[in-house]
């Protein structure tokens, strides 16, 4: 059934095909007809007998015959050896046409049909399940009517794990089997039935049959998914960096001054209009603050004492954590917004001068420190997850050969470290000389590994004190930095690909990203405070990837020269794009496509859609392929905030 | 006892090829040549076909036994050599090519009442590789039509205490096995795909592909297919237990692979690896037999029976019970013109073949001196090895639930000086070769002198069974010895000690005694050579287009 090769037709294939297409038709005119003149006689049931023995997937001759059924049905109630027939007629018929195409959804569905009006017979169902099963062990139609079957006979799920057993001793490549497996003792734990309440115990067990697969073929797939799986069931809890929905003023308590949520609107920073998002927002508004008395205002804030809010993968979060701060309200500073007095930005490396230790921490660096969810509030991780995963560890050492045993190593490390948490990465050294070696050994999954790579490695840099202190810099010197620019977070030339690590960033204002591999920026958008980013010597190929940007209200200058925008008409790098007919930007786009007399800007629709909500002052595109005097015009049109494009002050136009 | 045998007369009496035994070899033989069109007279003294192949009822297995073991004496009337009007005639004699035989039997009423129902093989044990050429040419010759087979249902390699070790020779059995630890399962496993690459790439290059460019690291240099396969081995960093199991159990060594002295048959990488491939392509190549081997129902004595079978639809002429008691030579030259049989009738034939127990009495009794030297390969055909073979009787299987399997006990894993390994077969009464309930133990070992061999099928008997010792033969019984453990006991039991004499081919050939190997393919091998050798021209079974339906395997 897998990995067969399609034919080409022969000649005599063709007028076969087209004999028996001539012949399908007919037939279905003929039934199609009793359907809508309500024949249910044993020669038209007859004829839609032979439709669905050639074409199983002629769901129309199925409905009809569900009619018929129901219609006959009604009109023998009384004899229980007629209705038994006709039951048994409609079985052998799916059966018949199961055989000619036991992938056919059409008929498979009819049979639940079938089986779900009258709870008769069911005992062949196994058998015959078993024919398929054999027939294709992996068969996913199969499978799912399995499990139907199953529920309808009240079978245990003791007893299915037992058959997956089975057939997973007869060949560890059934992935189906490893699937329902998995299906079943998720079930089995949830019902707390017997043998299936001690979680650890079970998953020990699990273990130790997919590290016997695992290790008699390392270069199976199955069992590595339900490795990941078993991973999954260990250390959920604990992933970071989940999406979230429900955070509202009944999921999360915000107290500050005298108010207790008053007015307060949650919304996600999320590029996709969903509903989940890592990062969220609200403002708290000060209507009667004293602008000029400093004073401090404590906030106090609650989250997790009550279910609601739940991460994309189901977990409901309610780690009950408070935590307090003050906030002094101040007068936003006239001379920025004026911009006259605006200053090019240049992200030349004489410019940056390395900050004082003493500096760093007086400064929102340790202010947003205070304000992470502390781990003291939580319990330890259970000593069976640092059991389980200390035992992992120990045994796919002997895999590390091979590049999946590797990956494997990786990401138990990975878990280790966010198990044992309080912000130590015991192993990042030893992880990321993992990734390294995984780009070099399998060049195809080359980027899934950079980018794994760069998270840890940028997990390293932002993990310790001296680390980030290292990369804190002054813009101009000390006296430049008292006019008001904020201290900058230098994470340049780390070659790295994607970015993480976002709860520690929030108190960004100055980011210089320049001389990296990125594609993608996903996540800056949680960085709210920003106003300075450079972006230079990227790999971005889309404004597409700046998506994120449109959140960032704050953002005043942006760097994106010398990176592949326009290079190519379609950036393959990311799955999901948006399109000028999507809703999100459609009607903005068709009202102002006009913009330039005598220009056509229909290329521009993705620049557009990111810049235009911006108030950039400061803009460096130079050095893409999408840059011509056409997208300068352009860009001076939406963006009338911009004193500054490629370095050139555009008063002197 | 009996009358003496009227003999029929044999009309026509001139041949294209006389053949004398009824042997898997001389049966193919006779087959091939009846395929190829010429006319043979297919000969045998026996009463049935098979002649050291066959499989035997218990009688008449201990009196084929007795009639090769010990020299017939010359018959009275005639002399060793006598000159006819145009021919010289030197007489033959049976040469003994089983010694020792020792025959014990423990429940002789029980197996009295069943004595016929048995088919005991005289050159177990043995099955067919369900991927070897063997069951190809069956096929093609369209012998296969007359036999039909049973599947091996498990192999186990054995240890002095008794157990029985699955032998991992697939992935499955591979996952499921309990003593291998997760290390060697992941290093056996990698070498079986290393062979598979391998034997993949091998055959990319026979087909002529030259689209080497992938997977060519992965294949073995040839500095290695030639170094000894258990070097190779190691070098591949397996566990001594592994290589115990892929050398005797998988590739079915003999010798010692490690004691380099006493090995007389060391296996090169190349050989190993094509073992190796030749089991793992037999796995599920059938599909009912989920093993790697199969084995005939009634016996192996069924397969010369089928190439007889194959050989009388073509033409050939059976005549059995008929002794040839001499060859007619030219008398000038010398030169090989005909028979003469125990009815007194001349056959005469441009070729003949005959059955390896066949000699001429010493050389010194023959007058002819002038014939002596063209005709000493004779007398002197060289017998390098003995195989040392057993066959046990028992009322119940030696592994619960199963019922047919092979186990092998490597070199040094029963008593120190084992050099050889013992390989024991059982097979049992759903394969026709004993009564329903009963089952049958065949052993073999490899052995320079009885004694050792004897020796070594005794260790692997006492390892296996509960053996009724030699003391009290007669009053044992199976149901005496209910406290043992819950061993089998045996019922009956056959030891002997077969030489193995190899084939020859000159102006007379011989087939060879049937070899110590598990499997068919140097037999085959043989008696392929000889014809070739007999007719240069013909091909060993010509492509028919009538064999079709493959081979047929009773579903388990």
């Amino acid at each position: 059934m897998h990995g067969r090769p399609r034919k080409a037709p022969v000649p005599e294939d063709e007028a076969a095909s087209a004999a028996k297409a001539e012949k399908l038709r007919a037939l279905q005119s003929q039934v199609l007809s009793n359907h809508r003149h309500k024949i249910y006689t044993e020669e038209a049931l007859e004829l839609s007998t032979r439709l669905v023995e050639i074409n199983p997937e002629c769901y129309t001759a199925w409905n009809y015959r569900k009619l018929a059924f129901e219609h006959n049905l009604t009109r023998s109630d009384s004899n229980p050896n007629s209705v038994k027939s006709i039951l048994e007629e409609e079985l052998r018929v799916v059966e018949i046409a199961l055989r000619q195409n036991f992938k056919s959804y059409s008929a498979w569905h009819h049979r639940k049909w079938v089986l779900s009006k009258r709870h008769s017979s069911i005992e062949k169902e196994l058998w015959l399940l078993e024919k398929f099963q054999s027939a294709d062990p992996r068969n996913f139609h199969a499978w799912s009517y399995r499990r139907f079957i199953a529920a309808l006979m009240d079978r245990s799920d003791v007893d299915e794990l037992e058959y997956t057993q089975n057939l997973i001793d007869k060949n560890i490549s059934n992935y189906s089997a490893w699937h329902n497996r998995s299906v079943l003792l998720s079930n089995l734990m949830k019902k707390n039935v017997e043998g299936f309440t001690e979680k650890d115990e079970v998953l020990t067990k699990e273990y130790e049959l997919v590290r016997e697969a695992l290790f008699t073929d390392e270069d199976d797939q199955s069992g590595w998914f339900y490795h990941l799986w078993l991973l999954d069931q260990t250390v959920k809890a604990k992933s970071p960096l989940l999406a979230v929905e429900g955070v509202n003023s009944s999921t999360v308590n915000v107290e500050y001054g005298s108010n207790l949520n008053q007015g307060l609107v949650w919304k996600p920073l999320s590029t996709y209009k969903s509903r989940a998002a890592q990062a969220w927002i609200t403002q708290l508004s000060f209507p009667n603050a004293d602008l000029h008395s400093l004073e401090a205002y404590p906030v106090e804030i609650t989250v997790g004492h009550c279910q609601g809010i739940i991460s994309s993968s189901g977990f409901h979060y309610s780690q009950s954590s408070h935590f307090v701060f003050t906030v002094r309200v101040q007068p936003v500073k006239k001379e920025l917004k004026e911009g006259s007095g605006v200053e090019k930005i240049s992200w030349t490396d004489e410019n940056f001068y390395l900050c004082e230790p003493h500096f760093v921490e007086s400064n929102l660096v340790a202010w947003f420190h205070q304000l992470c969810l502390k781990n003291e509030h939580e319990p330890v991780a259970n000593a069976w997850q640092v059991k389980i995963i200390e035992e992992e560890m120990k045994h796919f050492c002997m895999l590390s050969d091979c590049k999946i045993g590797k990956l494997t190593l990786a990401r138990l490390l990975t878990a280790y470290d966010a198990l044992m948490s309080s912000g130590k990465l015991v192993h990042s050294q030893e992880i990321l000389g993992l990734y390294i070696d995984l780009m070099k050994l399998d060049p195809p999954h080359y980027q899934y590994y950079k980018n794994e790579h760069s998270v840890v490695l940028l997990q390293q840099v932002m993990s310790s004190r001296e680390s980030l202190l290292s990369r804190c810099f002054h813009y101009r010197d000390l006296t430049s930095s008292s006019r008001g620019y904020p201290m900058c977070l230098r994470l340049n030339k780390l070659s790295l690909s994607r970015i993480g690590s976002f709860a520690k960033l929030l108190w960004v204002q100055m980011l210089d990203l320049s001389h990296n591999e990125l594609q993608s920026i996903e996540g800056l958008e949680a960085l709210q405070l920003l106003i300075h980013l450079s972006l230079s010597e990227n790999k971005l190929s889309s404004f597409t990837a700046l998506e994120p940007l449109r959140q960032l209200k704050s953002l005043k200058s942006l760097d994106i020269s010398y990176n592949e925008i326009g290079a190519r008409s379609i950036d393959t790098t990311r799955y999901l794009c948006s399109s000028p007919l999507s809703n999100s930007i459609g009607n903005e786009w068709e009202q102002d496509r006009i913009l330039v007399d005598g220009v056509s800007m229909t290329n521009y629709w993705e620049a557009f859609f990111v810049l235009k909500g911006l108030n950039l002052t400061q803009l460096d595109v130079v050095g893409n392929a999408i840059a011509d005097e056409n997208f300068t015009l352009f860009l001076v049109r939406v963006l009338p905030t911009l004193k500054w494009l490629d370095g050139v002050q555009l008063n002197l136009f | 006892m009996s009358e003496p045998p009227s003999y029929p007369s044999i009309d026509p009496t001139t041949f294209d090829l006389v053949v004398v035994g009824t042997g898997l070899p001389e049966s193919m033989i006779a087959a091939a040549a009846s395929a190829s069109g010429k006319s043979v007279l297919h000969l045998d003294q026996n009463k049935f076909y098979g002649s050291h192949f066959s499989s035997l009822p218990i009688l008449e297995l201990t009196s084929f036994f007795n009639s090769n073991s010990t020299p017939l004496p010359p018959s009275s009337s005639s002399t060793s050599a006598t000159s006819s009007d145009d021919y010289s005639v030197v007489n033959l004699a049976i040469r003994p090519l089983y010694l020792d035989v020792e025959i014990s039997s423990f429940s002789t009423q029980l197996l009295d009442e069943h004595s016929n129902k048995f088919n005991l093989d005289v050159s177990g044990p043995r099955l067919l590789f369900c991927a070897d050429s063997s069951i190809d040419l069956l096929i093609k010759s369209g012998a296969s039509q007359y036999v039909e087979f049973k599947s091996i249902d498990a192999s186990f390699v054995g240890d002095e205490s008794g157990k029985l070790w699955s032998v991992p020779d697939t992935r499955a059995a591979i996952f499921k096995d309990k003593s291998l630890s997760l290390m060697e399962k992941n290093r056996l496993m990698r070498f079986f795909k290393l062979v598979q690459v391998h034997m993949a790439a091998a055959s990319d290059r026979d087909e002529g592909n030259e689209n080497q460019e992938e997977g060519k690291e992965s294949e073995i240099s040839e500095e290695d297919l030639e170094s000894p396969f258990v070097e190779f081995l190691t070098k591949m960093k397996l566990p001594s237990k592994i290589k115990s199991i892929i050398l005797y159990a998988i590739a079915m060594a003999d010798y010692d692979q490690d004691n380099k002295e006493q090995c007389k048959d060391l296996l090169k990488t190349k050989d190993g690896i094509a073992r190796l491939a030749l089991y793992q392509s037999s796995i599920g190549r059938l599909t009912n037999a989920p093993g790697a081997f199969i084995y005939p129902i009634y016996g192996q004595g069924e397969l010369p029976q089928a190439f007889c079978r194959r050989a009388a639809v073509k033409g050939c002429i059976y005549v059995l019970r008929m002794p040839v008691t001499s060859l007619l030579l030219e008398k000038s030259s010398g030169v090989y013109k005909g028979i003469r049989l125990a009815s007194g009738q001349d056959i005469f034939s441009q070729k003949l073949v005959l059955d390896p127990s066949l000699t001429v009495p010493s050389p010194s009794a023959s007058p002819l001196d002038s014939f002596h030297e063209s005709f000493q390969f004779l007398c002197m055909r060289d017998v390098k090895q003995k195989v040392a073979r057993g066959i046990c009787i028992m009322r119940s299987s030696l592994k619960p639930d199963i019922s047919n399997f092979l186990v092998v006990y490597p070199p040094q894993s029963l008593y120190p000086e084992q050099i050889t390994s013992i390989r024991a077969l059982q097979i049992s009464g759903n394969s026709a070769v004993c009564p329903r309930g009963m089952f049958v133990l065949y052993l073999s070992a490899l052995s320079d002198d009885a004694h050792q061999g004897k020796k070594s099928l005794n260790a692997a008997m006492n390892a296996l069974f509960t053996c009724p010792d030699s003391v009290n033969l007669e009053s044992s019984c199976a149901d005496q010895n209910e406290n043992a453990e819950l061993k089998p006991t045996l019922l009956w039991s056959a030891l002997y000690i077969q030489e193995l004499a190899t084939g020859q081919f000159d102006s007379i050939s011989f087939t060879p005694m049937p070899d110590g190997n598990l499997d068919y393919g140097d037999v085959l091998d043989s008696a392929m050579k000889l014809f070739q050798k007999m007719y240069p021209n013909e091909e060993f079974f010509p492509d028919t287009v009538e064999h079709d339906d493959g081979l047929s395997l009773e579903e388990t």
